[in-house]
C-alpha cells in the first residue's frame, strides 16, 4: 500500500462523513475572523436565528480596515477617522459581544494582522483545520496545520455547524533543496516558486513544501512561504513538523502545556508524509541558483532575479505570454531592457501577513542601521502589537525612525491599502506584500514585490536595490 | 440560495487572463457590511475613468468607453466569457455578489480559481469550463457582437445560436446543489449528529484543541 501525504493525514483525521449532495463535510478546529469579510455571515446567522457551533473555535481582530497612523490609533475605535471603516470595525466588536466570540480589539496589545496573530498566539496549531475569510490563511500551513480560505458564506457555513463542505484537493510536493545564498530569504524562495509555476500553477492542489531549504527555514520563513501558495493557486500550503516547529509553539498562550503538551508534540512528530506517498504533481527547485527576486508586472509570476532586465515581450515564444507581459509593462510604465535595480521609487512598504513578523523586521533593520531613506515615504508597520513591542523592545524602531522610516501601528495597511496607507495614482512601490496586482496598493499604483532585505536596500538606495549590495 | 436550471443570455467578451478578484471588485468597495450595493462597481478601475468611492453613483463618474462592458453591443449581457485563472486572488465573495448583481448568471472561462469557484456554486452563480479552444471559438463569435447562448445545466450542455453545441462538466455535488438552490447550512446540518458524534471522538483524541487558554472548556 503506498503511504499517506500529509495532507491525506490531516484530511483523515478530520473527516466527518459524506453529505447527501455528495460534498464530504471537514471538522475545522480553528476559526479566524475579521472585519471585512465576516459582517454579512453573521448577518445571515441573525437572520436564520441559528447560533455558532462552538464559541472556543473561533479568534476575532480586524486588522485589514484600521488605521495605522499611531496618533489616529491612539483614539480607539472613535477614533477612526473613516467613517465606513469605523462602522466595519464597530460591527466585529458589535458581533463578537453579541456572539460571545473572543476578539482581540483595536488596541488590545495581540491585535495584528490576523494570519501574524494565531501563530503568535499557539492558537494554529499542527495537525488541526483552519480557515478563515482571507485567501492568505495559507499563511498558518507552516505549522503542518490544514489552514485554508474562505468566502463570506462558508464563513456562515463554519460558524453554523464547524464544517467545511468541499472536496478533497490533489497533492502537490515543491521540493527546494540545497543552501540560500547571501540576501536569498524565503520570500525570494517562494517569489521563484511562483514564477516557476505560475499563478495556476497549483490550482487544484495543496502544496506541501521539502526539501533541505525549506528545513533550514525558520517558523517565520516558512509562514512566508506558506503564505504565498494562494498566489500559485494552491488551496492550502504545508510544511511538515520539525524540532523547529515544536521550539516555536513551546509555551505560547493558546499550545497546550505539561501532560497534553507531551501526548500533542508525539501526534505531531508523524505530521510529515510516508515515505512513498503518492503526489500528483512535484516540482524542484535547486536554491543555491536562487538571487534575490522582484516582480516586474502585475501578477505575481511575472518575477525574475534583481540582477535581470525587465523581459522583452518580443522575445516570447507563446503569443499569449506575450500579450499579458504587454499589457503588464504598460501597466508598471516600464520598458523591455531596463536593468531593474536602478528603478526609481516613490515609496517603500515593510508589512502585511507575508512579511511583517520579528525577523522580517530585523531582516530590514539590518539593511537600515545607519543609513538614510532616499524614497519620499517608507513605511514599516509590524503585524501585531506584539511584534511591535518587541521590536521596540530590540531597538529596531530607532533605527527605522532614524533612517527615515515611519513607524506605524499593526495592520493589513499598505498591502491592500483599504484605509488611508496606498499609492497614488502612478507611483511606483517595492513593497513586501503578496499582490502586485493592477490598483492592488491604490487606483494605478505600481507595486514590485520583494523581500524585506531588498524592500529596505531600496528605501536606502531610493531605488530597486540589490540587498547584497548594501548590507553590511 | 437561487437555482439555476437553465439560461439564454448575451455573451460579453473579457479578452484577458489572470482576471483577480481585486479588479472585479476593488478594495474601496468591502468597507460595506452589506452583501447588496455592488453591481455599479464591477470592474471599477476599468468601466470608469476616475477612481471610485462608496455612495459615488455612476452617473457622477467618468466612464471609460473603451472597456468592454460598456459596449453598446454588449448591454444588457448576463453571460461572461473570460480566460484561465479567473477570479484568482483575494477570497471576496464581494467579487460573485458584484457579478450577480450586475447581471451575469453565468461566466464561462479555461480555468477558475479554487475559492472564486466555491463562492460562485454558493451564490449561484454557474462556470463553464470549457477547452480552451472552445473558448476561442466562442471569443470569435462573441466579438464580432450579438452571440447569444443557451447554457442547459442538468445536460451539461451550452448551444449557441447559430448552431454550435459544446459539452461541459460541473461535478455531481456542484450540479445537485445549483439545480435544486438548496441551502448549504441547511444540508450539512441534516449530517448534526454525524458532527457531534465526531466532535466528541475528536476532543478524546486531540483535548488541546478545545477549550479557551487557561484550561476552561468549551460552553
Ligand atoms: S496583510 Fe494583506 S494579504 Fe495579508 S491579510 Fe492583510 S490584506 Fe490580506
Amino acid at each position: 500500500m503506498s503511504g499517506r501525504t500529509l495532507y491525506d493525514k490531516i484530511w483523515d483525521a478530520h473527516f466527518v462523513t459524506d453529505r447527501s449532495d455528495g460534498m464530504s463535510l471537514l471538522y475545522i478546529d480553528r476559526h479566524l475572523l475579521h472585519e471585512v469579510t465576516s459582517p454579512q455571515a453573521f448577518a445571515g446567522l441573525r437572520l436564520a436565528g441559528r447560533r455558532p457551533w462552538r464559541l472556543d473555535a473561533n479568534l476575532a481582530t480586524p486588522d485589514h480596515n484600521v488605521p495605522t497612523l499611531v496618533s489616529e490609533r491612539r483614539g480607539g475605535v472613535p477614533g477612526i477617522t473613516d467613517e465606513v471603516a469605523r462602522i466595519q470595525v464597530e460591527t466585529l466588536d458589535d458581533n463578537c459581544r453579541d456572539f460571545g466570540i473572543e476578539e482581540f480589539a483595536i488596541n488590545d496589545v495581540r491585535q495584528g494582522i490576523v494570519h501574524v496573530i494565531g501563530p503568535e498566539q499557539g492558537a494554529t496549531l499542527p495537525g488541526t483545520t483552519i480557515v478563515c475569510g482571507d485567501s492568505h490563511t495559507s499563511t498558518h500551513g507552516a505549522f503542518a496545520a490544514l489552514a485554508q480560505g474562505i468566502g463570506t458564506s462558508e464563513v456562515e457555513h463554519v460558524l453554523a455547524t464547524q464544517c467545511l463542505a468541499q472536496r478533497k484537493s490533489r497533492n502537490m510536493r515543491v521540493t527546494v533543496d540545497g543552501g540560500l545564498p547571501r540576501g536569498v530569504h524565503a520570500k525570494d524562495v517562494v517569489l521563484a516558486v511562483i514564477g516557476a509555476i505560475g499563478t495556476a500553477g497549483a490550482t487544484g492542489h495543496v502544496i506541501e513544501f521539502c526539501g533541505t531549504a525549506i528545513e533550514g527555514l525558520s517558523m517565520e520563513g516558512r509562514m512566508t512561504v506558506c503564505n504565498m501558495s494562494v498566489e500559485a493557486g494552491g488551496r492550502a500550503g504545508l510544511v511538515a513538523v520539525d524540532e523547529t516547529t515544536l521550539e516555536y509553539l513551546a509555551g505560547r498562550p493558546f499550545a497546550p502545556r505539561g501532560e497534553a503538551w507531551g501526548a500533542a508534540a508525539a501526534w505531531w512528530r508523524t505530521l510529515r508524509s510516508d515515505p512513498h506517498a503518492a503526489f500528483d504533481r512535484t516540482v524542484e527547485i535547486d536554491a543555491a541558483a536562487l538571487e534575490p527576486q522582484v516582480t516586474w508586472g502585475t501578477s505575481p509570476e511575472l518575477v525574475t532575479g534583481i540582477g535581470d532586465r525587465v523581459p522583452a515581450p518580443s522575445d516570447m515564444a507563446d503569443p499569449a505570454r506575450a500579450e499579458v507581459a504587454e499589457r503588464a509593462l504598460a501597466y508598471m510604465d516600464l520598458a523591455p531592457g531596463t536593468p531593474l535595480a536602478g528603478i526609481p521609487l516613490d515609496k517603500v512598504f515593510i508589512g502585511s501577513c507575508t512579511n511583517a513578523r520579528i525577523e522580517d523586521l530585523r531582516a530590514a533593520a539590518t539593511v537600515a542601521r545607519g543609513r538614510r531613506v532616499r524614497v519620499p515615504q517608507a513605511l514599516v508597520v509590524p503585524g501585531s502589537g506584539l511584534v511591535k513591542r518587541q521590536a521596540e523592545d530590540e531597538g529596531l524602531h530607532e533605527i527605522f525612525l532614524a533612517a527615515g522610516f515611519e513607524w506605524r501601528a499593526p495592520g493589513c495597511s499598505m498591502c491592500l491599502a483599504m484605509n488611508a496607507d496606498r499609492l497614488q495614482p502612478g507611483e511606483r512601490c517595492a513593497s513586501t506584500s503578496n499582490r502586485n496586482f493592477e490598483g492592488r496598493q491604490g487606483h494605478g499604483g505600481r507595486t514590485h514585490l520583494v523581500s524585506p532585505a531588498t524592500a529596505a536596500a531600496s528605501a536606502i538606495a531610493g531605488r530597486l536595490a540589490d540587498p547584497r549590495e548594501v548590507a553590511a | 440560495m437561487r437555482a439555476f436550471t437553465t439560461h439564454r443570455g448575451l455573451v460579453a467578451p473579457l479578452d484577458r487572463v489572470n482576471v483577480d478578484t481585486d479588479q472585479i471588485i476593488p478594495k474601496q468597495f468591502l468597507k460595506s457590511i452589506a452583501r447588496t450595493g455592488f453591481g455599479d462597481n464591477l470592474f471599477d478601475a476599468w468601466r470608469y475613468r476616475d477612481e471610485g468611492a462608496i455612495g459615488k453613483t455612476p452617473n457622477e463618474r467618468t466612464i471609460n468607453r473603451d472597456f468592454v462592458l460598456n459596449a453598446p453591443e454588449y448591454q444588457g449581457a448576463t453571460v461572461l466569457l473570460a480566460r484561465d485563472n479567473f477570479g484568482c486572488g483575494s477570497s471576496r465573495e464581494h467579487a460573485v455578489w458584484a457579478l450577480l448583481e450586475y447581471g451575469f448568471r453565468c461566466v464561462i472561462a479555461p480555468s477558475f480559481a479554487d475559492i472564486f469557484s466555491t463562492n460562485s456554486v454558493n451564490n449561484g452563480l454557474l462556470l463553464v469550463t470549457l477547452p480552451g479552444a472552445a473558448v476561442d471559438a466562442l471569443f470569435a463569435s462573441a466579438q464580432r457582437g450579438g452571440l447569444t447562448v443557451e447554457v442547459d445545466l442538468a445536460a451539461g450542455r451550452l448551444v449557441t445560436e447559430d448552431g454550435g453545441a459544446f459539452a461541459f462538466e460541473t461535478g455531481a455535488e456542484t450540479r445537485r446543489r445549483l439545480l435544486r438552490g438548496l441551502d448549504d447550512i441547511g444540508l450539512t446540518l441534516d449530517c448534526a449528529d454525524a458532527i457531534r458524534d465526531f466532535e466528541r471522538a475528536h476532543r478524546g483524541r486531540q483535548p488541546w484543541t478545545f477549550g479557551r487558554p487557561a484550561g476552561d472548556a468549551a460552553p
